[in-house]
């Protein structure tokens, strides 16, 4: 019997239109757009000018701030222009923008080949913030913060999430399944910069392929174990991935850390393996493109700065015209305005949503059916706090229905019958609190 | 460097997550109460002839127009059809008797939909069910006639006169022996029972279909099962430490169907399940002090009414624990 957690829903996971498909890796685009902000904290500042020639993984964005994470060329050619561009999280962000030469050349030296046991802890932490490294399953956190958890923190488990709990997402997936290798060396040089030994992978039981494949390349690494999870929404989210690997809760308002995890994506751990193995940073990422209007749904590898109208036509364009486009999984992702975005380190996904994909439905009162009381994760009451944003008072929702604790998983809104827009109240709740302290 | 946005818009919608939903809506969840409702609707018809089918369309249809003018009147979305007010109609006919006059029923619904419903604002924001405040005025109205019951089909021929004392009634007025006579012997009141050829409320005779269509409703998840078993066992606990049949109690008077249909009306009742526990206990102590100590014969109807004033307070203490207090 697989470990699970309180609450949580059960979606149709619609993985089978790219669960088995390949990881395909796309052409270089004529043009890239990287935004200068991909990620958790402060915007990196541009560090080349219109008209310099850069070669693939030259960093053209310089992070100054401790929370920051630099950007690198994604491929080698012109600058030709620097400007505010479409962001898929943001709205919109100071980008570079890099007209491909087709040559695809390394910056001189690239890759290099580095045996990561012979190098300092502190060295692979120079590396990991050098390289840019984010959160790849959507938070974009740096990741180097992460890896440097305070004194007071002692960290002693690493936890590899592989649940991909979001329908229709197979990126972490097909990684899990064509580079298993590399997430192994890359949870060992995560460990080893934590000085953690013990490390679990945790996949859901709808990829059992996938456990397989962990299984097999944990051969003999007795510090590593694969753990089979319940295939329930959100089995992925930190919270309760964490309680039920570790059989413990973190605290309201903490931290994996303060109960002595570190959660790390499957892309991540594979982006910190390729950085120290090879030197090279994080500009390219494993992206489902799927949805009822893509017309060949499929797993890409894609280099940062490809727009979502150049993915979209690798995969044959549209079906139809899709109502809502998404960027990251259907509970959690953002829906984009333009397909002019482009692909950022935390694009996990593409999803282009039919109307019968989004059964939307008109917003009616709560009729108080407490299901959403019974799907919630965090053991709030999501009716109450969508009425209480209603009526204005945010303070109430804060103060004595717990707000604050809401992961914003969306599976109270999944299950309403009423339609309520409960994600939406909690995120207007939160900014009004943020406003009036 | 250029400041000039360069946003195109698409045709997209952008909302906040998440972007999929279950396909559930009020009106799915209203529609299927009603027909877990139709075997014991369509029962009493059999049990009480024309009278019946006479008084759930003159319940519903007077619903249905109340709803239809108010959302009229009040400018709010046209959601007559969701079958909440369909439903609030079937339930006030189905705890009435047959044979009340047209304008009773009439006015009953009308109030349970214009006093009790949109009073309060409507769909969600009612306190107290509907259908049983529709009742309560009818029987504080004209009492007499809500006291008197029509005699079943099967009766006719058999007994003389017209109207019949329900089990409940006899129960209070004359005693148990009486009411096994009424019956013949234990195990054919039992059947009468379960079956549901007795008088009583047009809705509440046959225990059987109605407990099929609650068990329908709880394997689409509508209603919880905790509700309906708690206050039916409490019912039957309480009746047990009293010196009284449970198992007679359990299925007489409008306890089923207040236990499955009313008891359970989220709108009403607390919304965490061990809320709702603590509700179905108070609504089942509250049904049996009044039938066995009470004025009345029957509790259901006020015993509901009276937990669904104290379920804001149940819901203030009674809270879902929260994750990071677990373990």
């Amino acid at each position: 019997m697989a470990k699970s957690f309180h609450g949580g829903i059960h979606p149709d996971d619609r993985k089978r239109f790219t669960a088995s498909k390949e990881i395909v890796i796309a052409p270089i685009p004529e043009k890239v757009i990287i935004p200068m902000r991909q990620h958790i904290g402060a915007p990196c500042s541009p560090i080349v000018k219109v008209g310099d020639l850069v070669k693939k993984g030259q960093m053209i964005g310089e992070a100054q701030a401790f929370v920051s994470s630099p950007v690198h060329a994604s491929t080698s050619g012109k600058i030709v222009e620097i400007a505010e561009y479409p962001h898929p999280v943001f709205g919109s962000c100071t980008a570079v923008v890099i007209e491909s030469d087709g040559q695809d050349e390394w910056l001189l030296g690239l890759p290099l080949q580095r045996d990561w046991q012979t190098l300092e802890v502190s060295e692979i932490k120079e590396i990991i913030r050098e390289s840019g490294m984010v959160g790849m399953g959507g938070a974009t956190f740096p990741t180097h913060i992460k890896m440097a958890p305070p004194g007071e923190k002692p960290i002693h488990t690493f936890i590899l999430n592989g649940a991909e709990c979001e329908p229709f997402l197979t990126a972490d997936h097909r990684v899990m399944l064509e580079q298993s290798e590399e997430i192994v060396t890359g949870m060992q040089i995560a460990m080893k910069v934590l000085g953690v030994n013990k490390g679990y992978i945790g996949i859901e039981e709808n990829k059992p392929d996938a456990i397989t494949a962990m299984k097999k390349a944990c051969q003999g690494i007795s510090s590593l174990e694969v753990i089979a999870l319940q295939t329930k929404y959100p089995q992925g989210a930190e919270k309760t991935l964490i309680s039920v690997i570790c059989g413990q809760e973190i605290p309201s308002g903490g931290l994996p850390m303060d109960v002595g995890v570190v959660v790390q994506n499957v892309g991540t751990v594979v982006a910190i393996a390729n950085a120290v193995e090879k030197g090279i940073p994080l500009i390219e990422r494993v992206t489902t493109v799927t949805g009822g209007a893509i017309q060949e749904p499929q797993n890409l590898l894609l280099r940062i700065g490809t727009t979502f109208s150049q993915a979209v036509t690798l995969c044959g364009g549209f079906l139809q015209p899709p109502v809502k486009v998404i960027m990251g999984g259907p509970m959690m992702g953002m829906a984009q305005r333009t397909l002019d975005v482009p692909i950022i380190k935390g694009t996990s996904g593409i999803l282009a949503l039919r109307e019968e994909d989004v059964n939307s439905g008109s917003e009616r009162p709560c009729i108080r059916c407490g299901r959403c009381v019974d799907a919630c994760p965090m053991g709030l009451i999501p009716s109450m706090l969508s009425i209480l944003s209603e009526r204005g008072a945010y303070a109430v929702a804060k103060n004595e229905y717990d707000l604050l604790d809401c992961v914003e998983c969306g599976s109270c809104v999944y299950v309403c019958p009423a339609k309520r827009n409960i994600v939406h109240y909690v995120k207007l709740s939160k900014a009004q609190n943020a406003v009036k302290r | 460097m250029s400041t000039e946005t360069k946003v195109e818009l698409d045709k997209f919608i952008v909302s906040a997550s998440p972007h999929i939903r279950c396909d559930e809506s009020i009106s799915k969840i209203m529609w299927s109460v009603n027909a877990a409702l139709a075997p014991a609707a369509l029962f009493s018809i059999y049990n009480f002839g024309m009278p019946a089918l006479k008084t759930m369309l003159l319940c519903i249809i007077s619903a249905i127009a109340a709803e239809y003018l108010i959302l009229k009147w009040q400018k709010k979305a046209m959601v007559v059809n969701d079958g909440s007010a369909f439903l609030t109609g079937l339930l006030l006919a189905m705890n009435i008797p047959a044979t009340l006059p047209w304008y009773m029923p009439l006015a009953g619904s009308v109030f349970a939909i214009a006093i009790a419903k949109h009073t309060m604002g409507g769909l969600g924001f009612n306190i107290f069910n509907p259908a049983l405040i529709g009742r309560a005025f009818i029987l504080a109205s004209w009492p007499i006639a809500m006291t008197t019951w029509p005699i079943t089909t099967d009766m006719v021929g058999k007994v003389d006169g017209l109207t019949s004392a329900t089990p409940l009634g006899i129960l209070k007025l004359q005693g148990y022996e009486k009411l096994v006579q009424h019956f013949g012997d234990t195990a054919t009141m039992y059947k009468s029972m379960f079956l549901g050829v007795r008088t009583g409320s047009i809705g509440e005779t046959s225990a059987l279909l109605l407990l099929l269509g609650g068990m329908y409703l709880i394997y689409k998840g509508y209603i919880k099962w905790q509700v309906p078993v708690v206050m039916i066992g409490t019912v039957g606990a309480l009746t047990a430490a009293f010196g009284g049949d449970p198992f007679l109690h359990m299925m007489s008077g409008g306890l089923i169907l207040g236990a499955f249909y009313m008891a359970t009306d989220m709108v009403t009742i607390p919304i965490t399940t061990k809320g709702q526990i603590i509700f179905a206990v108070g609504a089942g102590a509250l049904t049996v002090l009044i039938r066995l100590k009470g004025g009345y014969p029957e509790g259901v109807c006020y015993g509901i009414l009276l937990m669904n004033c104290i379920t804001p307070l149940i819901d203030r203490l009674v809270r879902p624990v929260k994750y990071g207090a677990r373990r």
